[in-house]
């Protein structure tokens, strides 16, 4: 807090906004192909329901960081340089995946137990490991646990080329191998029927998440990782039906969160970075989680709401038309229509004032009628629902006395096309019957 | 020529190089329990094939066996006197439909392409003309006006058929069909019978895994009767009786079975 207070830091504001500073400008931009990196491949991950090994991969490194530590310190370096530690790192983390995906398939114990398995003895071994290092030789291990929770702050300009390199290089072969990853997550045996080696491409993919997990490690840490191969596809899921909007959408939320979140550590001195991504991140997902133009819970609304005012428009319509069909007079009071269906007055009434604005009925001194509009539209409507039912009775067998309250359900989701295919199915009813007559006696109370 | 062979194809021991699938004494197991015991035939080609049997007889196992999509015990698997790896190009596949996730973000056009993905090759995107062929292959199956509907919001049935407009696509020469029948409404299995007899019609092999015993005689015109091992292969007509049926339906803990199961428990 002080900080913020200080004079000094609009100045490094500044600097970070404008990326003047050389350290800052390599790191959101090594942190930025690291979160599309992981948004690419995450997509891959959820949609091959395999979210969770991420987890235990990032978890699996850690043996491998304190290893490689023990190793290069014998060696008579100081330990601490990068690429080794995150070697070691990838080596454990592919042990630890190749073991899930062995203890699976060779044993009866399902993947999620063979994961959580994996995971905590790997991650049992590397604290022990990390707790040995530190007796070992004092002081000189201060550090490594900054991989466990990650610490951009002390991420040189060569440690974000690095991220930054092994970045690319995943995104290079997953736009390589769009098409063949595609059908690997949707249909692993038809791809393997076409001679696609499944196997190995499996084992590349997974290749791909130990790569993109490790150079994560120095950001997020082992312990965060994990989101930001989850969160951004998950939240891209709202927005798209197809898969490459939603490859590149999640890869845009990655990027995006991962950018955002180093700029705001690089701000504000001891904000954590990958807290500050993840968080990002989750951002993103909950505003996709609402707003999502696919899936999202206001589309989802909407569409209940449309659709339960375009029913309540067709029953109104229905209700009219039927109520006068063979009598001489236009006039329906409104007592008559609430018997017509089990509606309250008040959703009678403001489907009736809907109705009205809408030119499709006009009101009288003792009730109201159809327009000559709102005539067409009745008779259209209710000629869809008969349609139907004479459907349901002659090919689907249902009871003349059931079968209005079935027709009810569907025919308001009856689109031209299967309307057009009832037609013709039932073109010989509809010769004898030109202006289609109800199959079954009309009920005037309220019975559904 | 193969017209001679197709009348004797069902016998063992005589396997013929034209036959488009024959059999060698393969043996699958899953974990060490046999699934499939000595299976040895032939199929003769341009025949509609239907593959009856209980649950777990080893239906699907059979096609997946024969695809190398689970690895065999023993025995070997010829197509056109040649192993599948050099004929894939000969060969559609159409897997049960619960095999796959309905909701993934993908159109029913984008599923039909997916046939053409093993021509393309490796690297090479979907272009203009793989799209056209994908819509032709849906049109006939009568989903072309689906084509860009993301295939959760398809019905079984049209699910179903976005399945075997894929399998069309791939223009093969035999067809390995695993249920394609299973839960889709009558206007679809009519369709779909349709379809496979225009097949059959134009000179291809294809294999059926079906259930309804009361369509057979009017769907197939060769018939596997599975049960572990083979029970009877032939032309329906010939095999089709209640003596096989029985074998094959009746009495779930054949010996084989019982064997099966103590292998099961000793590797256990």
């Amino acid at each position: 807090m002080e900080a913020l207070q200080d004079s000094g830091t609009w100045e490094q504001i500044l600097r970070v906004v404008s990326l003047s500073d050389y350290n800052t400008r390599v790191v959101i931009l090594g942190t930025t192909a690291l979160g599309i990196a992981c948004g690419l491949i995450g997509s891959f991950m959820l949609l091959r329901k395999r979210s969770l090994m991420a987890d235990a991969v990032s978890h699996a490194t850690l043996p491998g960081i304190a290893v490689a530590f023990m190793v290069m310190v014998a060696w008579g370096g100081s330990g601490k340089w990068l690429p080794g530690l995150l070697a070691g790192a990838a080596l454990s983390g592919l042990l630890g995946m190749g073991l899930v995906l062995v203890i699976g398939k060779y044993t009866r114990i399902k993947e999620d137990a063979a994961l959580g398995i994996v995971l905590s003895v790997f991650f049992g071994l590397g604290v022990s490991l990390l707790g040995l290092i530190q007796k070992m030789r004092e002081g000189s291990a201060a550090g490594l646990e900054s991989f466990i929770y990650g610490k951009t702050a002390s991420m040189l300009t060569s440690d974000a080329l690095l991220i930054g390199a092994v970045a690319a290089l995943s995104i290079g072969v997953v736009v390589l191998l769009f098409k063949e990853f595609c059908l690997l997550c949707f249909d692993q045996d038809f791809a393997a029927a076409q001679g696609f080696p499944v196997g190995k491409l499996d084992v590349l993919l997974m290749t791909l998440v130990v790569l993109v997990t490790v150079i994560g490690l120095q950001a997020v840490g082992l312990i965060l990782v994990i989101a930001l191969l989850i969160i951004p596809p998950a939240a891209a899921r709202f927005w798209t039906e197809k898969l490459l909007p939603l490859a590149v959408i999640a890869a845009a939320f990655g990027g995006l969160g991962g950018a955002l979140g180093a700029a705001l550590s690089a701000v504000v001195p001891k904000l954590p970075a990958g807290a500050v991504i993840v968080l990002t991140n989750s951002l993103f997902f909950v505003l996709s989680l609402i707003f999502g133009s696919a899936r999202g819970v206001l589309v989802r609304f909407r569409q209940q709401y449309q659709l339960s005012r375009k029913v309540g428009r067709q029953h109104l319509m229905r209700a009219l038309f039927e109520c006068t069909e063979d009598e001489h007079r236009e006039v329906v009071s409104f007592a008559e229509l609430l018997a017509c269906r089990s509606w309250t007055s008040s959703r009678l009434r403001s489907l009736l004032g809907r109705a009205s604005r809408d030119g499709l009925i006009e009101g009288s001194a003792d009730g109201v009628r159809l327009t000559s509009a709102g005539e067409e539209q009745a008779s259209r409507i209710v000629r869809n629902h008969r349609l139907w039912e004479l459907y349901l009775i002659n090919y689907a067998d249902i009871a003349p006395s059931h079968v209005d309250r079935d027709a009810d359900r569907v025919e308001h989701v009856l689109d031209p096309a299967t309307i057009r295919r009832l037609e013709e199915l039932l073109k010989e009813e509809q010769k004898a019957a030109p202006k289609l007559s109800s199959p079954h006696p009309i009920e005037r109370s309220a019975s559904s | 020529m193969s017209q001679d062979k197709s009348n004797n194809g069902h016998l063992p021991d005589e396997h013929s190089d034209s036959a488009p699938l024959s059999i060698h004494d393969m043996t699958v197991a899953y974990h060490r329990k046999p699934v499939l015991w000595d299976i040895d035939l032939d199929i003769p080609e341009g025949k509609l094939v239907g593959i009856i049997g209980p649950n777990g007889a080893g239906k699907s196992t059979l096609i997946k066996a024969v695809l190398d999509l689970v690895p065999r015990a023993s025995g070997r698997v010829m197509m056109y006197g040649k192993p599948y790896s050099e004929q894939r190009h000969l060969v559609a596949y159409v897997p049960q439909r619960e095999s796959v996730d309905w909701d993934f973000p993908v159109s029913a056009l984008d599923v039909v392409t997916m046939g053409l993905y093993g021509k393309l090759g490796w690297f090479r995107p979907v272009g203009q003309k793989h799209r056209d062929l994908a819509r032709e292959a849906l049109d006939r199956v009568g989903m072309g006006e689906y084509a860009d509907r993301q295939i959760s919001q398809l019905s079984g049935g049209q699910q179903q058929r976005v399945f075997l407009a894929r399998a069309l696509v791939q223009d093969a020469t035999i067809y390995f069909m695993d249920e394609p029948f299973a839960g889709v409404d009558a206007a679809t299995e009519k369709a779909i019978i349709t379809l496979l007899s225009s097949l059959r019609s134009a000179g291809k092999t294809v294999l059926v895994v079906h259930h309804d015993l009361q369509t057979i005689p009017e769907y197939f015109d060769f018939l596997l009767m599975l049960n572990m091992r083979v029970v009877a292969a032939g032309p329906t007509s010939e095999v089709f009786n209640e003596e096989n049926l029985r074998k094959t339906y009746g009495g779930r803990l054949t010996m084989l079975d019982a064997v099966g199961h103590k292998l099961g428990r000793t590797s256990a």
